[in-house]
């Protein structure tokens, strides 16, 4: 077959519909985005009718998807990390049902948290939840991996776990494809209760899940994405995982001098670890993200077996791997004739020139800063944390999605005056809307504002599942009528939104301004394909 | 045969237009390739760079490392600092001249030419003049291309090619057009070097 450039992210796209796959399910999130999108943008995919709307936040996805996979068809869910969090309830059960159509999950992890809140490693989730795991090394393998994928699940009925970093996620290479797989007929499960988890099917279930762990073991001793290399220097044995197997033969172009452990496939294999770690003196793990391997082979005292890594300072605690740090580790060095001269400044990201936002916290932070230097401001994951820098410096926190709505109202059960909070639409109708309820049935003293752009935008501009539907979800969960402000967010209007402003922060109880104007990456995207 | 590359500039100002062209015209030539791209956040009037790996042999890091860059391709003079690091020894640094300017203390013009003459390989060319004297601002990143052809180890025929297939689809003036920026950029080159 042929050979096309694809970032990791449309590998895992393109081997899903070439292996037969049936919907996609997601909310958007960086380093992941790119899947869905490549389906939604692909003809091959609208022609087999493969699902592939966006999902209003992850769990929706995940339960989605499980639904699809219960009626026996292939269905992937992809998400950032941290939406592993937000997936994590139906995440962790669906090993405890186990599947009937291949169902696949994607964690797209971001070490070095280049577009994110934490560097948290997914694989301790498939870990916990005691299904295999996936980690590619390359865009070849990401589509080989996602191709057999499907069919691996089914074999052992139950989810795989796919883990992916934003390296290999944003980074092209010529992938082959395989063969197109037809999709599944629809078809149930013979077990009437496989997703039935009353307790008395789940503990049946779960020591059904235990009982395969063996298996799963031994299918990672077979599997072609562990290998072992043997070298002729036992000094050492180096455990090699996803992308840090690339770093490490960077640094070997001809061939490593220690036996090398390359890790695609959990749980760890036991033979072939077994080998390592008998025939060396010392072990080495290159492991993006967390020290995950490290820690398991050297045991909770570090006294199991000579392991070198993350926790000894071989490697540093945080951040990504790349070709310098896994160099060092191993003894090289990259020397540099060059350095960044000092005239050199930060360019940290800002709102775009004529953003909705800006001209929201314009006014925001003049009423405020003016008035009310008691206030607090609440604010939430998208564009609009750029309020947090220069000349804004608008914001007191961004934690999780959603999380604005609901800290602004604990801070105002603490009693703060003014509690504001500022949410997007798309991060309000992902998270947020459970948090207005709480605030609403209390009459929390909060102000709360859905700076409104009509898109995803943070991500790159994907539909919002609120778009015109934002005053009729905050009046359906009883937000008074008279205290939900719409406002476009534009110079003219500077006046109006003041007074808006300052009457909702005056009002004791439940307000929602929603100042809508659509994002100007979006719009001129719509104006420019008007053009064409 | 192999050639690493990072591409700089400031989020918007499109530096993978530029790699996509490179990518083509090394995917033509049967090379292997990788190109790691910032999404995401950064894309925001932020710093973002690309590394491009092209090589004959299969290619491991999807990063450069340290000291081994062949050539830095800027479209903003600032931004063509950034990595110096990365340069290798003999390695070219091919940049545009015309700051962008959105942050409040963006450094003095002259500190920063200053920075960039101590550099022993250097192209430095205002690829905005070019292209407007062309009588087409857009092209001004195909004209930075341009001026990376003495160095990128790929043939000029093969990146006309790849000119020519990305942009067929908007008619053939504007495949001309972007022709005469590469060889604007191409011909200032050689006369500095």
């Amino acid at each position: 077959m042929s050979k096309q450039l694809l970032l990791g992210d449309e590998a895992i796209a393109q081997a899903a519909i070439d292996a037969g796959l049936s919907g996609v399910y997601a909310y958007p999130g960086t380093p992941s985005t790119e899947i869905t999108e490549y389906i939604q943008q692909s003809p091959l995919a609208k022609e087999r009718n493969i699902h592939s709307r966006w999902s209003t936040n992850e769990k929706t996805a995940m339960e989605t998807a499980l639904g699809m996979s219960f009626s026996g068809k292939r269905a992937l869910v992809c998400m950032k990390h941290v939406g592993m969090n937000v997936a994590a309830d139906c995440f962790i059960n669906s090993a405890m049902t186990g599947v009937n159509g291949g169902l696949l999950v994607v964690a797209a992890d971001d070490p070095s948290m280049h577009s994110s809140q934490n560097e948290q490693d997914s694989r301790f989730y498939g870990d916990f939840s005691l299904i295999p795991m996936l980690e590619p090394s390359n865009q070849q393998e990401t589509y080989d991996m996602v191709y057999s994928g499907f069919e691996f699940s089914e074999k052992i009925g139950e989810p795989i776990l796919l883990r992916m970093v934003t390296r290999l996620a944003h980074s092209r290479s010529g992938v082959e494809t395989k063969v197109l797989k037809q999709q599944n007929e629809m078809s149930f499960s013979d077990d009437p209760k496989q997703f039935i988890l009353l307790p008395g099917n789940a503990r049946r279930r779960y020591k059904g899940l235990i009982a395969k762990q063996e298996n799963f073991v031994k299918a990672s001793e077979e599997s072609p994405y562990n290998k072992y290399i043997d070298g002729p220097n036992k000094k050492l044995g180096i455990i090699a995982c996803g992308i840090g197997f690339n770093y490490l033969m960077e640094n070997y172009p001809d061939g490593c001098e220690y036996p090398v452990l390359k890790i695609g496939q959990y749980p760890l294999p036991k033979k072939q670890l077994t080998q390592l770690i008998s025939e060396c003196d010392e072990i080495l793990v290159l492991e993006d993200g967390q020290p995950f391997v490290e820690r398991l082979i050297g045991g909770y005292l570090g006294n199991a077996v000579k392991v070198k890594g993350r926790l000894d300072g071989t490697l540093s605690r945080d951040g990504e791997l790349n070709p310098d740090s896994v160099a060092k580790a191993v003894g090289k060095e990259n020397k540099s004739t060059f350095v960044t001269p000092n005239v050199v400044e930060m360019r940290p990201p800002a709102l775009c020139e004529g953003c909705g936002h800006r001209d929201m916290y314009t006014i925001l932070t003049a009423v405020l800063k003016a008035d009310y230097p008691a206030h607090k401001v609440f604010s939430d994951i998208g564009c609009y944390t750029l309020g947090a820098g220069a000349p804004f410096n608008a914001i007191h926190s961004c934690v999780d999605m959603g999380a604005s709505i609901t800290m602004a109202k604990g801070a105002s059960d603490a009693g703060l005056f003014p509690s504001v909070a500022v949410i997007g639409d798309s991060t309000f109708t992902h998270s947020g809307m459970t948090g207005l309820l709480d605030c609403v049935n209390e009459n929390a003293n909060v102000t709360i504002i859905i700076s409104d752009n009509e898109t995803t935008a943070m991500t790159g501009g994907q539909d919002s599942a609120g778009t015109g539907k934002i005053e009729a979800i905050c009046l359906g969960l009883g937000v008074d009528p008279a205290h939900l402000r719409v406002v476009v967010p534009l110079k003219k209007n500077y006046e109006e939104m003041e007074q808006i402003i300052r009457e909702e922060i005056e009002y004791r109880g439940v307000s929602v301004i929603i100042p809508r104007r659509e994002c100007v990456q979006t719009l001129s995207r719509k104006k420019r394909s008007i053009k064409k | 045969m192999k050639k690493d590359i990072i591409l700089s500039g400031v989020g918007g100002q499109g530096i993978l237009s530029i790699a996509t062209v490179i990518g083509e015209a090394a995917l033509k030539e049967g090379l292997y390739m990788k190109q790691a791209e910032v999404h995401g956040m950064s894309q925001r009037g932020g710093d973002v760079q690309s590394n491009l790996r092209i090589s004959d042999k299969p290619i491991a890091s999807d990063l450069i490392p340290t000291g081994k860059c062949d050539l830095i391709i800027s479209l903003e003079p600032m931004e063509s600092l950034r990595y110096l690091p990365y340069l290798s020894n003999d390695g070219w640094l091919v940049t545009n001249e015309v700051p962008f300017i959105n942050i409040p203390n963006y450094p003095a013009e002259a500190d920063i030419m200053n920075e960039i003459n101590k550099l022993p390989h250097k192209i430095i060319l205002d690829v905005d003049k070019v292209a407007k004297e062309l009588g087409s601002p857009r092209v001004s990143n195909i004209v930075l291309l341009g001026a990376t052809i003495p160095f990128l180890g790929i043939d000029y025929s093969k990146i006309q090619e790849s000119i020519r297939d990305i942009f067929q689809r908007k008619g053939e003036a504007i495949v001309e057009m972007n022709l005469k920026a590469l060889a604007a950029g191409k011909e200032i080159a050689e006369k500095m070097m």
